[in-house]
């Protein structure tokens, strides 16, 4: 492993941080610039939405489970468990829907695009695209990030959705709760703030995606070996970050609410 | 293309001969990482119509020139003005618009591996908008010219290396550029296959009279084109046996360790002294 000084590391790690947020502000400004590109948005909002679904739903159907089977051994000590509903529900919809939504779609799609955009740039096809007159940000960092953010969005309205029906199949089925009782107290337990924590959450999440995957991607070096470095570190760093801005973005909704 | 604000009249500095010259460089200086220079103050012009072929060894700074003409790279001192504008000073905006006069071919092609050769060679007018009947009939002019129209709907993984080269060329010369810039389009090729691309790129020069700077390291390909002409009778190259009417202008460059230690012509490149440079081409 190569060896590199403190001063070089700060600089390069200053200088990552700049290029990263220069192509996150080129990425949004390109928003409001043309060419747009439509058609390359829709197909990446096909890959990343429609792609992650399956994943999606099983990881919110068993979150869902999982919350139901472990709350309601706390709760029946308290004689309590028909809270199990809210806690499903409030768990789901302000944390964990997501959260989890989030790093599925960064397993998924941040290494993908890593891989992609990596692919491209060891080959030259990014050189050869702007020798073509047309702005790589633009035609392929720009739509990924529109298309994350959009379907992170429903992707996880979909996940609470079907994490509280694994909450209610156990409630019903294992621990013989009424249906009409579970689903009011997860209803009634969400506020209008509690809803759009939720779904703030997995907007910014979805920008930390696509932004992490495609600067990974668009700065590889090395050949193969380049691109496989540049997909971990997108999903590591992509996975980190989620989980550091979580924690941020949780203390200033709460003040905010 | 709009006119630039950056664009020199060929009056502004009598040095700069730009209705002449495609391309000049002056004392162009760049550094990537330590501190050694892979170009260290590097002069030349490229005329129009003229074919400039660039010799030197591996890591001797020939493929960042081609990059330095089309603005992918930028220098860290001296000045690049390609078809009157000084690029050093343009932004990327600026540039995408000078780009579409420059045609270049990649040195492992750079095709795009998810589209097919129509979608390759026809990207920049598809990006242009253009109705799609004129797109097609470009398109087939294109791959009619390096002859590879049979292979319109192929994706570039099955292709063959020469196949790939060609679909290259192809998709720079569909816009008809005023400069072609060719980074080693024979290399890792087969003798057959590489003076087919030759060919190719001779064809181009004598019919079509376009400026190019090419870079290699097989000397032959240089020799070829220095001595050699496109005869659209016969659809082949001949040679030109010094004939005065065939307007072969082919010159050549050697970079060493990042400077130019020798510019002239083939005749010029055979009667040189200096040891290194016979070294090099014997």
């Amino acid at each position: 492993m190569e060896l590199i000084s403190p001063f070089d590391f700060v600089k390069r790690s200053v200088l990552a941080v700049q290029e990263y947020a220069y192509l996150s502000l080129h990425s949004l400004a390109n928003i409001f610039r043309k060419p747009f590109y439509m058609a390359d948005t829709i197909q990446q909002a096909d890959l990343i939405g429609v792609g992650s679904l399956p994943i999606v739903v099983l990881t919110g159907m068993f979150t869902g489970i999982v919350l139901a089977l472990n709350t309601a051994k706390t709760l029946e000590s308290f004689g309590s468990l028909s809270m199990t509903g809210r806690l499903v529900s409030f768990s789901m919809v302000r944390e964990l829907g997501p959260v989890l939504t989030s790093l599925m779609v960064t397993g998924r799609n941040a290494s993908g695009m890593a891989s992609e955009l990596g692919s491209m740039k060891v080959t030259e096809q990014i050189d050869a695209m702007r020798a073509l007159g047309t702005d790589p940000y633009k035609k392929l960092v720009t739509p990924r990030v529109i298309s994350t953010v959009f379907m992170m969005f429903f992707l996880t309205i979909i996940s609470d959705l079907v994490g509280l029906v694994g909450g209610w199949i156990i409630s019903f089925f294992m621990l013989g709760l009424d249906s009409t009782q579970y689903w009011n107290s997860a209803y009634q337990i969400l506020h209008y703030s509690d809803v759009v924590t939720g779904l703030i959450k997995p907007v910014v999440f979805g920008f930390i995606i696509a932004t992490i995957g495609c600067y990974f991607g668009m700065t590889t070096k090395g050949g193969t070996q380049g691109v496989g470095r540049s997909t971990t570190e997108a999903v590591v760093w992509s996975s980190v970050l989620i989980l550091a801005v979580d924690a941020v973005l949780t203390q200033l909704l709460l003040v905010l609410s | 293309m709009p006119p630039l604000d950056n664009a020199i009249s060929p009056f502004d500095d009598e040095n700069l001969d730009t209705v002449h010259k495609a391309i000049i460089f002056e004392n162009v200086s760049i550094c990537f990482e330590g501190d050694t220079p892979v170009l260290d103050g590097v002069s030349f012009e490229l005329r129009r119509g003229e074919t400039k072929i660039i010799l030197g060894v591996a890591g001797s700074g020939k493929s960042t020139i081609l990059k330095l003409c089309l603005g992918l790279l930028k220098p860290d001192s001296g000045q690049i003005y390609v078809l009157g504008h000084d690029i050093t000073t343009m932004t990327e905006e600026e540039l995408f618009d000078l780009r579409s006069k420059v045609g270049i071919v990649f040195q492992e092609s750079a095709l795009f591996d998810s589209l097919n050769v129509r979608d390759n060679v026809a990207f920049r007018l598809m990006e242009e908008h253009l109705p799609e009947a004129e797109v097609e009939k470009r398109v087939r002019e294109s791959l009619s010219f390096v002859e590879l129209e049979a292979a319109i709907d192929k994706f570039p993984a099955e292709l063959s290396g020469g196949m790939r080269r060609r679909v290259g060329i192809a998709r720079a010369i569909i816009t008809q550029p005023e400069v072609l810039l060719y980074d080693s389009p024979t290399g890792g090729l087969d003798p057959i296959t590489s003076t087919t691309i030759i060919e190719l790129i001779m064809k181009q020069r004598d019919v079509f009279k376009t400026s190019a700077l090419m870079v290699t390291h097989r000397l032959q390909d240089g020799f070829t084109l220095a001595t050699h002409y496109f005869d659209p009778a016969t659809k082949h190259m001949k040679p030109s046996d010094g004939m005065p009417s065939q307007d072969i202008r082919t010159r050549f460059m050697i970079l060493r360790e990042g400077k130019a230690v020798f510019e002239g012509s083939a005749h010029e490149l055979g009667q040189v002294q200096d040891p290194y440079i016979k070294e090099y081409i014997s």
